[in-house]
């Protein structure tokens, strides 16, 4: 799925030629590696380097939005030993498909992005663990870290310098949880990706028990584009406190799913213009605006909201990983409750007990509502078990299967009241049927 | 484990692993088990017990260490599947555009419902969780590494064929 749209193209400038421009010599051509040679033929000190990336208000791409550059400034610089830099394209938070975009069309940018992020905290390897599910993505990553390691910007002494960085791919094989950070780390040492407590943070006990830096995929990819245009002009696409252009990876009822590029602060109505409408110029109903785990808003929310953290905060919800799942008219909200509720069930990796039995108390109850046998006091007991389950867990997983338990109910209550009501479901099924597309000669 | 000779895997699938563990630190070999699994699997089509203890035995970690990876992450086949594994997406921003009608129509095709295996051992049908392709539903993956896209009811088909659905031997 290519790009389709963008408003002030950066990352994604060299997505234009599709499959037959993600060649080092492409990336080379539009300006790559040339801010890496720059830090050596400058001798750009860490701190300068540090400096201008908190600058730019990057903001991590990967969920939580945390400064990047303050991020980058945790790791002890001075510290002797082993240190490692690690790109988390682990994407599996349902609606985000843009890093596997990224590294389809451009690696090289998430590669210069890692070897810079490296300078930066001294550190000497990097590992990007790649979705087990895009594997034709993770040979062709492999391909071109092969290309910039014979071009010499890998391995000793890169360009001359006296900076000596590696860089490998390690691909999941089929677990969400990967997508955590530390169990992320946890995977790479060949183990179950099951979160470590916190503290210790990564930056002093990460890989290995060495400092560690965890970053997304955008946001490495987006360091040599801000050192290109200097960290205050990249703020300044954006908007104060939100740095930069955002991929968007907009999914579900439009004309044109995909992902799109846009200055943070682009109003929701021109992104979803971009995405050519609605499908079939149906009405909007609701929108979960970062990935599946952010709460759901309502049609007139999202209208009047602008696609920036703070923005989407401030609505209600979270601008996530940029996911921005779009539902019209047809969609039962209690299905499609249902179907997220499942996710986290089966994706608890079952360490800590308010999350692996809540998650399967969430899913069983909105189960039994969507299938006619809800009760009454169901929707009580939904939010208690969101109780029990949110801020008790070793990591933001219990949060991620509550927060769309709650703000489904309590956008459309009415939904699930009729539900239990009537056994059956306000929205007819084959109206439902009609929403998806996939019986077009029939539908006709 | 004495060496080729009585080796559970080929000398090609051997030197992938080697390359994979040349990835991490020297004393960190096991970091190289989910990829080494992936390779074992890629040959023998499945992961029996014997499979996992071999792998890890050349990655030097306790095979109960290997077998606990095995069967944390979903993409491995811990029981034999069939020639074609397709594993659709059924989540919901896939469902919005069809994931769940490409699923129920597969179901309807081959006659299976989902971990099943048709008959004749052609065709396991599996649920999936967001492949992170989500912008090209419906979407489905062949043998863990074959990404298919915006499968319609045509595309589907033409799937099917390739794979030689109703021909007689497998
Ligand atoms: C259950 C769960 C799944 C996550 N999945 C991802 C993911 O697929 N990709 C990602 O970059 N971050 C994911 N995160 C967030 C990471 O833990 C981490 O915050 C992020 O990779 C940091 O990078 P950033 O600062 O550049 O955003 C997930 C978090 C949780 C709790
Ligand atoms: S919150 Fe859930 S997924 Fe996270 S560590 Fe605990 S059990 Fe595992
Ligand atoms: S929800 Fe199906 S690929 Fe993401």
């Amino acid at each position: 799925m290519a790009l389709i749209a963008s408003l002030n193209p950066l990352l994604t400038t060299g997505w234009s030629r599709g499959d037959a421009g993600w060649r080092l010599r492409d990336y080379e051509a539009r300006g790559g590696y040339v801010q890496l040679r720059r830090l050596f033929n400058d001798k750009v000190s860490q701190d300068d380097l540090i400096a201008e990336v908190k600058k730019s208000v990057l903001r991590g791409r990967g969920g939580a939005g945390f400064p990047t550059g303050l991020k980058w400034s945790f790791m002890p610089r001075a510290f002797p030993g082993d240190k490692y830099v690690v790109c988390n394209s682990d994407e599996g938070e349902p609606g985000t498909f843009k890093d596997r975009d990224l590294m389809r069309f451009d690696p090289h940018s998430v590669i210069e992005g890692m070897i810079i992020a490296g300078y930066a905290m001294g550190a000497q390897r990097g590992y990007n663990y790649i979705h087990g599910e895009i594997f034709d993505i993770y040979e062709r990553f492999e391909e071109a870290l092969d290309e910039a390691r014979a071009a010499g910007f890998l391995g000793n002494r890169i360009l001359g310098s006296d900076f000596s960085f590696d860089l490998f791919a390690h691909h999941g094989y089929g677990a969400y949880i990967c997508g955590e950070e530390t169990g992320l780390l946890e995977s790479i040492e060949g183990k179950k990706g099951q979160p470590r407590y916190k503290p210790p943070f990564p930056a002093s006990y990460g890989l290995y028990g060495k400092p560690t830096t965890i970053n997304n995929t955008e946001t490495f990819a987006a360091i040599p584009f801000i050192l290109a245009m200097g960290g205050e002009n990249f703020l300044g696409l954006g908007k104060p406190n939100n740095g930069g252009t955002k991929l968007f990876s907009v999914s579900g009822h439009v004309n044109r799913p995909g992902n799109y590029e846009v200055p943070l602060g682009t109003p929701f109505s021109t992104l979803l213009e971009m995405a050519g409408g609605m499908r079939g110029g149906r009405k909007l109903k609701a929108v979960i605006p970062g990935g599946s785990s952010a709460p759901v808003l309502p049609a007139e929310i999202m209208m009047n909201t602008t696609m920036d953290y703070d923005s989407i905060a401030k609505a209600g919800s979270m601008l996530g990983s940029g996911a921005v799942i779009v539902m019209d008219e047809t969609t039962c909200m209690v299905k499609a409750l249902e179907r997220l509720s499942y996710f986290y069930f089966e994706e608890s990796c079952g360490q800590c007990t308010p999350c692996r039995e809540g998650t399967g108390w969430l899913y069983r109850v909105v189960h039994r509502i969507e299938h006619g046998e809800g009760r009454p006091e169901d929707l009580d007991q939904l939010n208690r078990v969101t109780d029990n389950i949110m801020g008790r867990t070793i990591c933001a997983l219990g949060d991620a299967a509550s927060l769309p338990v709650r703000s489904f109910i309590n956008h459309f209550r009415s939904e699930f009241e009729y539900h239990i009501e009537n056994k059956t479901c306000l929205v007819d099924p084959a109206v439902q049927r009609a929403g998806s597309g996939f019986f077009r000669v029939e539908a006709t | 484990m004495s060496e080729i000779a009585t080796s559970l895997l080929s000398a090609d699938a051997l030197k992938r692993i080697e390359r994979e563990a040349d990835k991490y630190p020297a004393d960190q070999r096991q970091s190289a088990v989910m990829a080494a699994l992936a390779i074992a699997q890629d040959e023998k089509g499945w992961l029996a017990k014997e499979t996992i203890a071999f792998v890890a035995g050349v990655l030097g970690m306790a095979p109960v260490a290997a077998y606990e990876v095995a069967s944390f992450y979903n993409m491995y086949n811990l029981e034999p599947v069939g020639k074609f594994k397709l594993l659709v997406c059924t989540n919901l921003p896939c469902a919005l555009s069809g994931g769940v009608d490409a699923a129920d129509y597969l179901k309807q095709k081959l006659g299976i419902g989902f971990n099943e295996t048709t008959a004749d051992g052609r065709f396991t049908l599996q649920e999936g969780e967001c492949l992170g392709a989500c912008g090209d539903a419906p979407v489905m993956i062949l043998n863990n590494k074959r990404m298919c896209s915006f499968m319609l009811p045509e595309q589907i088909d033409a799937l099917l064929a390739e794979c030689g659905h109703g021909k007689a031997e497998v």
